[in-house]
């Protein structure tokens, strides 16, 4: 390892002098999550709502006038492309990698705060084109997330002229905001970690963030690719990816585009993204199991290499997303083969977290449950992804609810359910006030069990061939009458679970005035974000000097030690020792890595 | 290697301060260094991305080759030309010397414009020859991957402007020493860049 002269004083902190370069272009880790945060959640709002629309179209067609088809795709496809690319990947990244790398790493800021800063500004210029597209004559695309040509460009689907540029233009703004921020993220992990914190000694929270950050840079250049050829095709008029076409009768000027090429490049980015969001999903909640369980993460290596292992397989399972659009025999059992090998490292997570759970001195509070839930979700979600993950199991399946279900368990719910995790878990340190724990229970119990009354009958729809992105079902010999009854509950539930969201809001606005205060470290943990002199954080987050680090972040319920935990900047001679004579060996948890 | 024999220690066997007095990064050199060669990793995806479409687009019945101007060549030589320059100015900086550094580091900025200058006659040139954006894929092919190579380039010059107007206002090479090694990286890549992409496109 080599070491670098990155001494206290070599990074020039950018002081703020006014309320503006404090809270508005503030140059601040803290403040750009939270900007980060802010407007990813707002904008995730909208796309719930949008949810909200489609589901009452489904589940009462004919009842409400709130869409007819068209604006029931735009619906769809804001919706998808808001809620995986506009919230969870900026929240993830933005957000929780904004707010905990420079913290967990034992930094002051991260390693380019101005271009950090330009990063959160670039993003809201992406999310302000993005919702312009609302306000356009023909309205915002609605050719499904995916926008797979040559129906973007076609008159027959909404927003085929104005929307779908907008679109483009606002994800490759995106992107350039999302490799600001994520050059940010990598370089701070990896030359800014304070003295004694070893990459292996990190939490597995800043490796998930890291890993994913890295599938950013590398996957987003094929969206870039693919957006910036489309609005070639869409304003010039070159065919690189639309075929020779005839609308209403008439060629259009369009010849020998391969629409098949535009999928290549869509989910070698695409797949990669599943992951930009598990990771950090992964890593986040590795840290709030092992916290809340009093107890070291199971097999820490292990996690470290799976994280690893699964960003590396990410990269060569894009086209199991394409079985239905035709491929050779063996291309599809080559994919087929991938997307089931990363289903072990996948597996070897959940068993570990598991395993971080027995015998744990587990404290049910909120932010543990909703990391047991996304456990039950996850493993849901991920076990029907091997069933599509198989060629003939997908082809009958692909264009079914079935698919809807398992995405939005593996990829909606789960990462939500860490979200909200993590949003409790840190938010005595981002604001020093506890929450309400009693309400946060209640949004949990009506999130899970509401989620899954959503999804679970999803599947059964999916297995009974009903379609998706169909906007309204009518009456088909073979579809049972009862159908239309789950759609009504599912939508139903979906009010529900939309509903009550504003637990969490309520609960948020409640404990920023009223909430207990926390202290720094109300949750006895040990990684370095909870030993800051201040909490919340103040700019520079550590007072005079950096924190030295002596050990890893799980020191958990170390035999004779008196208190369950020892944080990372606990030098030894500070460490308890222990106690001979109630020390027994063959229950020492802290060597249970194996 | 050694990075991937760290991924073998075991965290929990060891406490105590692992390194040297002050905090350690993985790579032993400047952050911005880091993140330049994180982002001509990005750039080589991009491009990569854009030459197998091009691969692959070719493949389709509609794809008319196109005959490249001889231009090209005398732009290739420019682009040289500006890269060894700046080449030649990260020398002698690193050297410790101040002389001719700033007019070494000029010219390089020089040559890349006078090659943008190039690259955007052979596009006149094209359409002269009518030649456009569309209908040919090829054709489409070519403006498209000059044009964003163009724009790395720009890209390029703008840093190269801000370390030259410091360097016009009096600062010393030595305290500009970072930006002419990033830039001289760059320039190096987007030579390579370049001349990869020239020869994908003369040969099809």
């Amino acid at each position: 390892m080599a070491y670098v002269p990155l001494a206290d004083q070599e990074l020039e902190l950018h002081h703020p002098h006014s309320w503006v370069t404090k809270y508005v272009w503030s140059q601040d880790h803290k403040v750009i999550a939270i900007q980060y945060g802010g407007t990813a959640i707002a904008v995730g709002l909208v796309a719930l709502v949008l949810s909200l629309f489609m589901r009452m179209q489904l589940g009462f067609p004919e009842t409400f006038d709130l869409i007819d088809p068209n604006s029931y795709y735009q619906s769809v496809t804001m919706h998808g492309m808001i809620m995986v690319i506009y919230l969870l990947t900026a929240l993830f990244l933005g957000g929780f990698g904004n707010y905990l790398i420079p913290l967990m790493c034992g930094a002051r800021d991260m390693v380019f705060p101005f271009m950090n800063m330009l990063s959160y500004w670039v993003y809201l210029v992406s999310v302000i084109i993005l919702l312009a597209s609302f306000f356009v004559s023909g309205g915002p695309t609605g050719a499904g997330w995916t926008l797979y040509p040559p129906q973007t460009s076609m008159a027959g689907t909404p927003g085929h002229d104005m929307g779908i540029v907008l679109m483009l233009v606002s994800l490759a703004v995106f992107i350039v905001a999302f490799t600001m921020g994520g050059l940010n993220y990598v370089v701070t992990v990896l030359q800014y970690r304070c003295r004694g914190l070893t990459m292996m000694r990190l939490p597995l929270a800043v490796w998930g963030i890291f890993v994913a950050t890295v599938l950013g840079l590398f996957a987003f250049p094929a969206l870039l690719v693919a957006a910036i050829m489309m609005l070639f095709d869409t304003l010039i008029g070159t065919s690189f990816f639309m075929p020779a076409v005839i609308e209403s009768g008439a060629a259009l000027d369009y010849d020998g585009g391969s629409p098949i090429l535009f999928q290549h490049l869509f989910w070698f980015f695409g797949h990669p993204e599943v992951y930009i969001v598990a990771l950090p999903a992964f890593g986040l909640v590795s840290d709030v199991l092992s916290t809340h369980a009093r107890k070291n993460i199971f097999g820490y290596r292990m996690m470290v290499w799976a994280i690893i292992a699964i960003g590396l397989l990410s990269f060569i399972v894009w086209a199991h997303h394409m079985y239905v659009s035709g491929m050779h025999p063996y291309f599809g059992f080559f994919f087929a083969t991938t997307t089931l090998i990363i289903a072990v490292p996948t597996a070897l997570k959940v068993y570990n977290w598991v395993l971080t759970l027995w015998e744990g001195d587990i404290r049910m509070n909120a932010p543990m449950y909703f990391a047991i839930g996304f456990i039950f979700t996850f493993i849901h979600g991920g076990l029907t992804g091997l069933f599509l993950g198989n060629v003939v199991i997908d082809l009958p399946l692909s264009d079914t609810y079935f698919v809807v279900a398992h995405f939005h368990m593996v990829m909606g719910v789960s990462p939500i359910l860490v979200l909200f995790a993590a949003l409790y878990h840190w938010f005595p340190k981002m604001s020093g006030r506890m929450y309400h724990e009693g309400m946060a229970k209640l949004h949990f119990w009506c999130t899970f069990l509401g989620t899954y009354a959503i999804y679970l009958p999803m599947h059964y729809l999916g297995i009974h061939g009903v379609p998706r992105r169909y906007y309204a079902l009518g009456t088909t010999e073979f579809m049972a009458p009862a159908t239309q009854d789950a759609n009504t509950a599912i939508t139903i539930a979906a009010l529900f679970v939309g509903a009550s969201q504003l637990l969490f809001f309520i609960n948020v606005i409640w404990s920023l005035r009223y909430g207990e205060k926390s202290g720094p470290n109300p949750w006895g943990a040990n990684s370095l974000e909870w030993q800051t002199p201040d909490t919340p954080p103040i700019h520079g987050n550590w007072g005079d000097s950096l924190p030295t680090v002596y050990r890893w972040a799980y020191d958990y319920s170390v035999p004779g030690a008196h208190e369950d935990f020892i944080p990372q900047n606990t030098p030894e001679s500070e460490e308890p020792t222990v106690d001979e004579e109630h020390f027994d060996p063959d229950h020492d948890v802290s060597k249970a890595d194996l | 290697m050694k990075s991937l024999k760290h991924l073998a220690h075991k965290p929990w066997e060891k406490k105590g301060i692992i390194g040297g007095l002050k905090p350690e990064g993985v790579f032993d050199t400047a952050a911005e260094k880091v993140a330049l060669g994180f982002f001509l990793v990005v750039a080589t995806v991009l491009f990569s991305l854009f030459t197998v479409s091009y691969f692959i687009r070719m493949e389709l019945p509609d794809w008319r080759p196109l005959a490249e101007p001889a231009q090209l060549w005398l732009n290739t030589g420019l682009l040289v030309l500006s890269s060894a320059l700046f080449q030649l100015a990260r020398n002698k900086v690193k050297r410790g010397e101040s002389r001719n550094v700033f007019t070494l580091y000029l010219a390089g900025g020089v040559f890349a414009f006078l090659f943008i200058g190039g690259q955007l006659m052979v596009w006149g040139g094209l359409q002269e020859a009518g030649v456009y954006l569309t209908p040919n894929p090829a054709a489409s092919f070519y403006y498209l991957l000059t044009g964003v190579h163009a724009v790395h380039l720009l890209g390029g010059l703008w840093v190269w402007s801000k370390t030259s107007i410091r360097l016009l206002s009096g600062s010393e090479p030595k305290d500009v020493r970072l930006s002419i090694e990033l830039c001289t990286l760059y320039w190096h890549f987007l030579l390579v860049v370049w001349l990869v992409m020239f020869a994908i496109l003369s040969n099809t």
